[in-house]
């Protein structure tokens, strides 16, 4: 009798505890996602998603040339960074068991744990330095060494997933090996994949150092791939640390977006995964 | 009879392990080759290799010759692709393509390829589906996922994609393994009337099946050919002790 009293107390208190962690992590994140909320909205406006910033003392303004460098940022470093990391992944998988692939996927690790203000310094060493200037081209390939290891791995895991008579199955309908990885084993895993790729996206939207000393940033609409380009993070890091109330303002309704954005990115990932699983 | 693949001294090893060991034997065309013998004893290993199955494994060995048509498909100029579209494979367990419909599922072998025009997809679909006793199931439901059929069903489904690019010969392993005695009778009845076209190379575990669906019987045991001969021989009068212990179910 005794021991069951005693081991209902234990389920009681084990309960608590987990109550207590699920509190832990969700109540920073709502004040945190509150508080910007707050912050952000009022100081959201129409003009902030038409306008480029104002010079210093004219109030209003908005950041439309740094929603347009990432969204320019991002596309491009993912037009680099997704072909390179899902075709790695398929090469991990269908081709590769040897020493190169093990090579592949430790440096893919490695490279996914390097601090991203690294990369960026990796960045501006390879193309900041010998373009003689700053550029958006420098800030999407910082962007895509972030972007590559990320897509490589989760490729990598959903490929695994993909029964392996699959492949077998086409192989006997007389489909050559590279259609086959490419056409039924990729195509199979693509909702895992898009999953993937949307939360790698997530993560590279809100990168801020890799683009400090790569894209730069802008103050005005920039449209040459060549040249210093406005990104979202980077606005909202100089107008937050700027002196002006007013930037401030334009700071936090930046950030709002910035959250926002990353919030349905990682809503539709998690949709994508879960119809993913149910097929 | 003429032999339509034929096997000398053929072995296979998956590095020191001899798991196929130098077979000879012969598959007559347009009829029906049944392989039995115990769980582990190299069926699945000798049917992989006559579609070249084995090139994907890396510690896998095949030695010796397999003819098809009186042509080594092991000869080095010979491309493992061209033999696989004329050695079709069925697969234990019902695999069909999970991202594609019905209708694509069938007509796979032409699209994973170079594709085919869409009036001739359609009559493929259509005389393959109708073969396998599938049409009148599906016919309304084409372009849904494969995933939906049952698992007979989705046999039937897999022979019609194997049976769609035109092979010369049709390999099973297990075919009705995962199926019930309705679906699995489907599939013999299906068995025994595409042997009029092809040459067909079954595995079973069922001695009932394998006397029902073939002219011809292989035994194997711990990787040898131990007898092969015409089915009722080999169930009637078999000449070795161990084919009638495994036959008459007193193996081991
Ligand atoms: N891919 C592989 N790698 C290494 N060894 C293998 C491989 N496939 C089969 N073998 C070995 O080859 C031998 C024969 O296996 P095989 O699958 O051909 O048996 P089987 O007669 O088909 O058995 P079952 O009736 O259970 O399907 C076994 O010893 C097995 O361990
Ligand atoms: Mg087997």
């Amino acid at each position: 009798m005794r021991s069951i009293t005693l081991r209902n107390w234990q389920n009681h208190a084990a309960t608590a505890m987990m109550l207590l962690g699920t509190v832990a992590v969700l109540v920073p994140l709502a004040l945190v996602f509150f508080h910007i909320l707050r912050m952000g909205f009022s100081s959201l406006s129409l003009d902030f998603f038409t306008n480029i910033p104002k010079p210093t003392g004219e109030s209003g303004g908005g950041m439309a040339n740094g929603l347009l460098g990432s969204a320019i940022m991002i596309t491009l470093s993912a037009c680099i960074g997704l072909p390179i990391g899902i075709l790695g992944a398929v090469y991990l998988t269908e081709f590769g068991g040897g020493k190169l692939a093990n090579t592949i996927r430790f440096s893919a690790d490695v490279l996914a744990g390097v601090p991203s203000i690294i990369t960026g310094m990796v960045a501006y060493t390879l193309l900041v330095v010998p373009m003689k200037g700053f550029s958006a081209l420098a800030g999407a390939v910082a962007l895509a060494l972030i972007m590559i290891p990320i897509v490589l791995r989760t490729t990598e895991e959903q490929l695994k997933m993909v029964p392996g008579t699959l492949r077998e199955a086409s192989l006997a309908l007389g489909v050559p090996l590279w259609r086959t990885s490419l056409q039924v084993m990729l195509k199979t895993a693509t909702k895992g994949i898009v999953t993937g790729v949307l939360l790698a996206i997530a993560r590279i939207a809100g990168e801020t150092a890799p683009l400090l000393f790569t894209a730069l940033g802008n103050q005005f609409w920039s449209r040459k791939l060549t040249e210093p380009m406005a990104a979202l993070p980077l606005q909202i890091f100089s107008f937050a640390i700027a002196p002006y109330e007013d930037w401030h303002k334009l700071a936090w309704a930046g950030a709002l977006v910035l959250v926002v954005v990353m919030f349905t990115l990682n809503i539709g990932a998690r949709l994508m995964g879960r119809s993913a699983r149910q097929s | 009879m003429n032999a339509k693949v034929t096997l000398e001294k053929m072995s296979v090893h998956f590095g020191a392990n001899h798991a196929v060991k130098g077979v000879d034997l012969d598959f007559a065309a347009n009829s029906v080759t049944a392989i039995i013998g115990p769980s582990g004893c190299g069926k699945s290993t000798l049917l992989r290799a006559i579609n070249r199955m084995h090139d994907l494994v890396p510690s896998a060995r095949v030695s010796g010759r397999i003819m098809l048509d009186s042509h080594d498909i092991y000869e080095r100029s010979i491309d493992p692709v061209a033999i696989r579209r004329k050695i079709g494979m069925v697969f234990q367990k019902p695999n069909p393509f999970p991202a594609m419909s019905i209708y694509d599922n069938v007509i796979a072998g032409y699209k994973l390829n170079n594709g085919v025009q869409r009036s001739v997809a359609d009559e493929i679909v259509e005389s393959c589906l109708k073969r396998v006793a599938l049409w009148d199931e599906v016919k309304d439901r084409l372009k849904t996922s494969a995933m939906d059929l049952s698992g007979g069903q989705q046999q039937r489904l897999c022979i019609a994609r194997t049976i769609a690019v035109q092979p010369e010969v049709i390999l099973m392993d297990e075919p009705c393994s995962a199926l019930d005695p309705i679906a699995t009778l489907k599939i013999e009845e299906l068995i025994d009337e595409l042997k009029e076209r092809y040459t067909i190379i079954i595995v079973t575990h069922n001695m009932q099946q394998a006397a029902r669906v073939s002219d011809a019987t292989a035994f194997m045991y711990l990787g040898e050919l131990v007898e092969s001969g015409a089915t009722r021989k080999i169930f009637t009068t078999p000449e070795k002790r161990q084919t009638e212990d495994y036959i008459t179910g007193r193996f081991g």
